[in-house]
């Protein structure tokens, strides 16, 4: 065997590999995503059916039952809330460490990371006991604040990098032409750090979006966004498959494609910059 | 005059960040100190280490550490060791890559309650699920996963959702690896498997502790799947020193001593975060 | 009073003196280019004067008013940077305008000068282009017209030249040089670049460790350095420095031992005494090779042929390597026997502080 025909080889080997590997990874995705097609018969079939004739009812039925759309909205609204006011918050702190920094500028930034790092669990009582005194368990509000508080660190850190990395030069250049600290943030730092404050925006939203202890914990029906509704579903009635899957891929279809948009991001974002 | 401008804009991250560690930890300090049960709103005295000593003696406490310490340990291992050698299998190009990455992550972005039911149910059911099906083509006798091994099914489920974030990291760090480094490495006759020994697992080391860091800090922590599937059970076998505090404080309604257990949680993952903020903290050029 | 004039600028950071007591003055119209090795304090000079970095203390006048404390913009000035600084977000014409729609300029007359300046710059067709559209050369014009719509009292260029190719680079030195003489504005330019330095300068101020070296023409600093830093760091290759061994006084003339040879000049012009710890510096095209005879005698140990011109690379008989330039046709080889002569017009001394010895040149000796 020629040296050529080694290499094509070892390339065909090592891609069927990782095609075997990356398929039965998925495989329990797309099992969900197909089983949500299927009647329930069909569901608990054995051995299980590949080939069917696919309904559409599971996903009217979900509707219906635990009125999908309407958590799906609170998910909405609360992942889209909470980003927006963190944003708002960590925008300007960012700004100022990233092109101010003090002395205390590094133990500032670990201080915020270091919060993160306190298990939820721990200060899980205090936060009921709150929620409950001020009316804000099972609202919306309610978990806004919270999820804000959760990723405002993350986020005040994806942005410090990214303004860290905006080109020096040419602040400097707007600052000989006259700009004065004002119009240097909305004409120029905004407009450079446009792909950067969306992504971080994105990540954020994913994070709210998957995110389970609070919304199990805080909410009951009003504001249970899907990570909560689809809990629900562990419950005995919750064996209908395919009912169980239409609402398992309504729940998970946004936030997988929202993913696989911003993969990059996602990796500087958790591990904050340490890996590039 | 730019001091004051930039502290200005700093203060509202700073102090709600600030309030949002303080007022809830000294709230769960002074709770731990009291007898406090949801049940008997009355009373609530100072029991001084009661708490404490309660949660500790309880017989579900070490069970729960070492459930948790079982937990964490056995996922960073699986993540670590086969994003590495994932990560490095895809990293040269084949027909489709892109399609197969996209495939490799994707389950990081299943929300861990759906994780949890496609797992419990289509995936372990002892009598419709895939596995079954597997192992009665096989010729063998299908396995209640949940009951007969619970943790090591909580295990399947958490490390499915965290492998794809180990791939992740380490495919971006593979890509900032010196092709030349590798090229010289071949010219000097370093066959693949001594490139990946000695160049490749090397420049991971970083990547590597970044993602055994932050994985400890979310493995610390898992609830979602455990509240799914198997509740903590059967018993304890399952439970995991988060889920036990939830069990504590909502199912049993005794304040105290679930904010005993959150101290102890809070101190244990400040043991955790002590390194990867120091890790962090020597990465990082401000 | 100078048009502008730096007096005792210092710059201290934490724990670095940057720029330890510059005095400098600098005429209207006047092309001045700031040159050193890196880390010798050129950039940092340039950047107090725009204001992007604070001095420690001194001060810094600029047509009568002093300009140390004024914001940035305010002091009138522009500047090209090393990376461009284009904003990347806007297009050619907007990134000509942006100062003067900062300044609130009329609409008519911002037209206007971006219409003159990307004339002369040859922008006109690229004007809806976005930077990253552009190629190196253009975005680098695109700077330079930044700087000329605003009409500033002086120009400052941040190695403005060191990120384009060769070719290019030499055809942006001969614009920037037209562009000068057109416009007849005080520019400062900072560059490790000798060649930018000499072709470009109507002065040159050599900076070494945050002190001004030497300030003078580029002819003055290739033939009259003031010290052996100068001495070496104008021209290329390199001057040759060789140790004075002995030296003989015959009367009206001063004999020297040098690398294992001898040469001679009248003693009339020398300024002041030397002494065997002293210094000859000869630069490699002040030097010559010949058939028999010479100053100095040695072997080659490279010949490095350019087209133009060739070098030797000359062991002489006490074993120092010194370099001298041979015609572009020579035909010696590596190895070859050479005799080399001094042209003793244009030796420099160096005393033993490393500061060059004043000397009368030959012909007004002779005279």
């Amino acid at each position: 065997m020629t040296l050529t025909q080694q290499k094509k080889l070892k390339t065909v080997l090592i891609g069927s590999l990782a095609w075997i590997i990356a398929l039965v990874l998925f495989f329990p995705i797309f099992w969900m995503f197909l089983t949500s097609f299927k009647t329930e018969a069909q569901a608990i079939a054995f051995p299980p059916e590949l080939f069917f004739k696919p309904t559409l009812e599971n996903f009217a039925i979900v509707q219906e039952r635990s009125d999908y759309l309407y958590h799906a909205m609170n998910s909405v609204v609360i992942s889209f809330g909470a980003t927006i006011i963190a944003l708002i918050i960590a925008i300007p702190a960012a700004y100022s460490m990233a092109f101010f920094p003090g002395k205390r500028t590094k133990d500032i930034l670990l201080w915020m990371l270091s919060t993160k790092m306190l298990p939820s669990v721990g200060v899980l009582v205090p936060i009921y006991l709150l929620g409950r005194d001020y009316g804000l368990l099972d609202t919306r509000t309610g978990l806004i604040i919270i999820f804000t508080l959760m990723n405002l660190p993350i986020i005040v850190w994806m942005l410090f990098s990214y303004f860290k990395d905006l080109p020096k030069e040419i602040l400097e250049a707007a600052r000989m032409d006259g700009a004065t600290p004002w119009t240097e943030v909305t004409k120029v730092v905004m407009p450079l750090s446009v792909g950067g404050i969306i992504s971080t925006g994105l990540l954020s939203i994913i994070l709210c979006w998957n995110e389970a202890f609070w919304s199990i914990n805080l909410t009951a029906t009003n504001a249970a966004p899907l990570t909560a509704m689809i809990a629900s579903y562990s419950s005995p009635e919750g064996l209908f498959w395919a009912k169980l899957s239409a609402a398992s891929t309504l729940a998970c279809a946004p936030i997988i494609i929202f993913g696989w948009f911003c993969q990059k991001q996602l990796v500087q974002g958790l591990t904050f910059g340490a890996v590039k | 005059m730019k001091r004051t401008i930039t502290r200005l804009l700093m203060a509202p991250s700073v102090i709600v960040l600030l309030l949002w560690m303080i007022i809830p930890l000294s709230m769960t300090i002074y709770f731990s100190t009291i007898h406090y049960n949801l049940l008997y709103p009355g009373s609530t005295r100072f029991v001084g280490w009661l708490n404490y000593d309660f949660f500790i003696t309880d017989p579900a406490f070490l069970t729960a550490i070492g459930n948790t310490t079982l937990l964490v340990g056995s996922v960073l291992i699986i993540t670590v060791v086969l994003g590495v050698a994932l990560s490095a299998l895809i990293d040269k190009p084949f027909f489709g890559r892109g399609i197969v990455r996209v495939l490799l992550i994707s389950p990081f972005f299943v929300m861990p309650t759906v994780n949890a039911l496609v797992w419990k149910n289509m995936m372990m059911n002892p009598v419709y699920g895939i596995f079954a099906w597997i192992w009665q083509s096989l010729g063998l006798t299908p396995i209640d996963w949940l009951s007969t091994y619970p943790l090591f099914s909580i295990i399947v489920m958490v490390s499915w959702q965290w492998l794809p974030f180990a791939i992740l990291v380490f495919v971006t760090a593979l890509q900032s690896q010196d092709h030349e480094q590798k090229e010289a490495a071949q010219m000097d006759g370093a066959t693949s498997w001594h490139i990946f020994r000695y160049l490749t697992i090397p420049h991971l080391s970083r990547p590597i502790t970044v993602v055994v860091m932050i994985e400890a800090i979310f493995l610390l922590s898992v609830f979602a799947q455990i509240y799914v599937s198997t509740n903590g059970g059967p018993g304890y076998s399952s439970t995991n020193l988060a889920y036990m505090i939830y069990n504590q404080a909502l199912l049993q309604f005794n304040v105290g001593t679930a904010s005993a257990g959150g101290l102890i949680a809070v101190v244990l993952a400040n043991i955790v975060a002590f390194f990867l903020i120091r890790a962090v903290g020597k990465n990082l050029t401000v | 009073m100078s048009y502008l004039t730096i007096n005792r600028l210092q710059k201290h950071y934490d724990n670095y003196h940057a720029l330890r007591g510059i005095n400098l003055s600098i005429e209207e119209g006047e092309f001045i280019v700031f040159v050193g090795p890196s880390g010798c304090g050129k950039s940092t000079l340039l950047r107090t004067i725009a204001g992007l970095e604070t001095s420690s203390s001194g001060k810094i006048n600029l047509d009568g008013q002093e300009i140390s404390e004024l914001a940035p913009a305010k002091r009138d000035l522009a500047m090209v940077f090393q990376s461009y600084a284009l904003y990347p977000h806007m297009t050619v014409k907007e990134n000509l305008s942006f100062a003067l729609r900062l300044a609130k300029a009329p609409q008519t007359e911002i037209d206007e000068k971006v219409r003159i300046a990307s004339t002369s710059l040859q922008l006109d067709t690229l004007l809806e282009r976005k930077p990253k559209e552009l190629s190196g050369g253009q975005r680098q014009r695109v700077a330079i017209g930044r700087a000329i719509v605003r009409q500033p009292k002086v120009f400052l260029f941040d190695e403005p030249l060191s990120n384009l190719d060769a070719a290019l680079r030499v055809q942006m030195r001969l614009e920037l040089a037209r562009l000068h003489k057109q416009l007849g504005t005080t520019m400062i330019y900072v560059t490790h670049d000798q060649v930018e330095a000499m072709t470009l300068a109507d002065r040159v101020v050599i900076l070494n460790a945050g002190q001004i070296e030497q300030v003078g023409t580029p002819l003055e600093l290739y033939r009259q350095p003031k010290s052996r830093f100068v001495a070496e760091f104008i021209g290329t290759p390199k001057m040759n420095l060789i140790p004075i061994d002995q030296i003989d006084n015959q009367g009206d003339r001063l004999a020297l031992s040098v690398g294992g040879g001898k040469t001679s000049f009248p003693v009339s012009r020398l300024q002041e005494d030397i002494n065997t710890n002293s210094t000859l510096g000869i630069r490699p095209e002040h030097l010559a090779l010949v058939d028999s005879d010479g100053d100095l005698s040695g072997h080659v140990e490279l010949i490095e042929h350019l087209g133009s011109e060739a070098y030797a690379h000359v062991r002489l008989s006490n074993q120092q390597r010194i370099i001298v330039k041979a015609a572009a046709r020579s035909r010696i080889k590596d190895e070859q026997q050479v005799h080399i002569n001094i042209d003793t017009d244009e030796i420099i001394l160096l005393n033993d502080s490393d500061r060059v010895i004043s000397m009368i040149a030959e012909e007004t000796v002779y005279d």
